[in-house]
């Protein structure tokens, strides 16, 4: 065995007889495929496959009880009459749109301040990763409380600015700029990504820029920020994919309420899923949310190459 | 550097100095500002922290007081003895364990095994199934929900764990995405020189290449014990059995039978927060060094 493919190595090397490459490559192909099964498989299983059965299933009404029945388009059609696809799609947008935006500047923020060099770094980077490693029905647990109307540190916090108490998870204009604000405390990995980029702005070019006479504000603008354009634009389409898809925090702290405010569009996929057993239903819902996030995932890459800066080589 | 240029006056040369020393003093207040602005920020983001643990010491006549009292004077530890008698919440800690672990076991082995064949063995199928796993880690999981569940239940599997671990070890893209991206760091001519020597593909990868790995392996087993630990929607979608719940389920079913008791929701909620906490402190070096290996994804 040993000696065998040793000296197949050394054919291909000294002499191209070209049954031996192509042995050799074959043979290669094979261990290729081998290796990477697992990960085919796996995408055939509980990918491709439930992808192409859930758009068999979006023409069939089935409660997984009686017999599935063929209704043609009529769950895509009902989408457009059902008012909470629409509430749960604009909450979805509403939360997402600027939930998004908000997180990131909050995480870059963090990460220009840890970038400087000052004493305790590590200590303060520990600290703001904390909340990302909490469980999410855990930080919704508590955050319920934190919100609370009455004894909420929240509130308490904003009647030592003398701020009126506010109803933030029972008052439908609150709910959602509640969420965003809860989201931002769990900021941590874009901020660590954030400050991986920022480390790994060249340091000459800074110095260069410095010598040339740019205030730190203009270094800002015309180096760091730049050369951080590919890694916010990772966060940007990440960040925005996860956001589509909230789910925990919403089932939860207010199981859609109140009065619908917080019905995100997997919150509401779940319900017509698994407590209506409305399997066609959900599997349409389940589709209009892909469709929408690939659409913003698509133009997020076709508008990169207007404000995306990649170095050159 | 300057005086080759002969035009700047010397006069020019001292008032830079003069600058430097004033940019000292003023690096030093504005390191001060700093450090004010950075420890507010720490005690904003500790807050919730203090408070849940302030609150699972507490009886409710010390929690619907205002102002908030930070440290309970008689802090009540059997507020935590109490939990157990209402839900078997060690059995719940104990079944998340077991879950993350067969999760991060086959999380491990499958993403190792799948980003040897793409970086290490030079085949024509390797880029395409490396763009297939990137362009899956942008796909959306919700699109799977529904479908899956209709799987999994004609297999019988509704009310068991494997819907939770089996997909597990056919591999995760972004795990493999991760495994792949530490792959290249390694020498090509490691795995040449033993494949002169007649070693295969496994014993390379055995031998040659996993024990190099090992920031690696960490960061991908703790991201998968912790997905594990932390997930909440699969885990309620299958598991219908108090007995087989998990600690999340534990948590959100104690949170809806005993809500108005703030300080023993606090508590159970403790019990859920301190492994993963724990856990980021023993290994925070490989939580940090995996984040910043997924942000390269995007240069």
């Amino acid at each position: 065995m040993r000696d065998e493919e040793g000296s197949e190595l050394a054919a291909t090397v000294t002499s191209p007889r070209r049954s031996r490459i192509s042995r050799l490559q074959r043979r290669e192909f094979l261990f290729g495929l081998l290796f990477v099964s697992p990960f085919l498989i796996g995408m055939l299983l509980f990918w491709l496959g439930p992808m192409l059965y859930s758009l068999f299933l979006v023409t069939q009404k089935w409660n997984m009880l009686a017999a599935p029945r063929f209704v043609g388009l009529r769950n895509i059609q009902y989408i457009l009459t059902d008012p909470l696809a629409g509430t749960a799609l604009v909450n979805t947008a509403f939360y997402t749109f600027i939930g998004v935006p908000l997180q990131l500047v909050t995480a870059f923020a963090l990460a220009v301040l840890l970038n400087q060099q000052i004493r305790g770094r590590a200590a303060y980077r520990t600290i703001y990763y904390l909340p990302a490693i909490t469980p999410a029905v855990a930080s919704a647990v508590v955050w319920t409380r934190i919100l609370s109307s009455q004894y909420g540190i929240l509130n308490e916090f904003l009647k030592t600015l003398g701020i009126a108490p506010v109803s933030w998870l029972f008052n439908p204009p609150f709910t959602k700029p509640a969420f965003i604000l809860m989201s931002l405390w769990a900021v941590g990995p874009a901020m660590i990504i954030f400050l991986a980029g920022l480390q790994s702005v060249p340091k000459e070019l800074m110095e260069a820029a410095e010598i040339d006479g740019a205030s730190t504000w203009r270094r800002f603008w015309k180096i760091t920020l730049p050369m951080m354009t590919p890694v916010l634009f990772f966060s940007l389409v990440v960040g925005i994919i996860a956001s589509f898809q909230i789910f925990t925090a919403a089932f939860v702290m207010t199981n859609g309420g109140p009065q619908n405010a917080t019905l995100f569009m997997v919150l509401y996929i779940f319900r017509n899923g698994f407590e209506y057993f409305d399997m066609g239903y959900a599997a349409a819902l389940s589709w209009l949310l892909f469709c929408v996030i690939m659409v913003f995932t698509a133009i997020q890459f076709r508008l990169s190459n207007r404000w995306v800066y990649y170095e050159v080589g | 550097m300057e005086l080759g240029q002969a035009t700047p006056a010397p006069t020019h040369t001292y008032g830079k100095l003069g600058a430097l020393q004033s940019r000292s003093l003023q690096t030093k207040i504005s390191h001060g500002l700093l450090h004010v602005l950075l420890v507010v920020l720490g005690v904003t983001f500790l807050v919730p922290f203090i408070w849940v643990a302030s609150t699972s010491l507490k009886l409710p006549g010390q929690i619907f007081i205002s102002p908030i009292e930070w440290i309970p004077k008689n802090p009540r530890w059997e507020n935590y003895a109490e939990l157990f008698t209402y839900l078997p919440f060690h059995r719940f800690i104990l079944n998340s364990f077991f879950l993350a672990i067969l999760e991060a076991s086959g999380a491990v082995i499958s993403s190792t095994i799948v980003a040897y064949g793409i970086s290490r063995i030079r085949w024509k199928g390797s880029g395409f199934v490396f763009a297939l796993v990137v362009a899956t880690m942008l796909l959306p999981g919700v699109i799977t929900l529904i479908p899956t569940f209709v799987l999994f239940k004609k297999l019988g599997w509704v009310g068991t764990y494997y819907p939770l671990w089996v997909p597990a070890w056919f591999g995760s893209a972004f795990f493999i995405f991760l495994m792949r991206q530490y792959m290249m760091t390694i020498p090509v001519e490691l795995d040449e020189a033993a494949r002169i020597d007649g070693a295969s593909h496994f014993r390379i990868l055995w031998q040659v290449i996993v024990p190099l790995c090992g920031p690696a392996l960490a960061t991908i087993a703790l991201f998968a014990v912790l997905g594990s630990y932390n997930s909440f929607m699969l885990p309620r979608i299958y598991i219908s059995q108090t007995s087989m719940y998990t600690i999340q389920l534990g948590l959100q079913l104690f949170q809806g039978r005993f809500g108005n008791f703030w300080h023993l929701v606090m508590a159970a909620s403790m019990i859920s927060i301190l492994p993963p906490i724990v856990l980021f402190f023993v290994a925070q070096k490989y939580f940090v060094q995996g984040i910043q290996l997924s942000g390269l994804a995007g240069r």
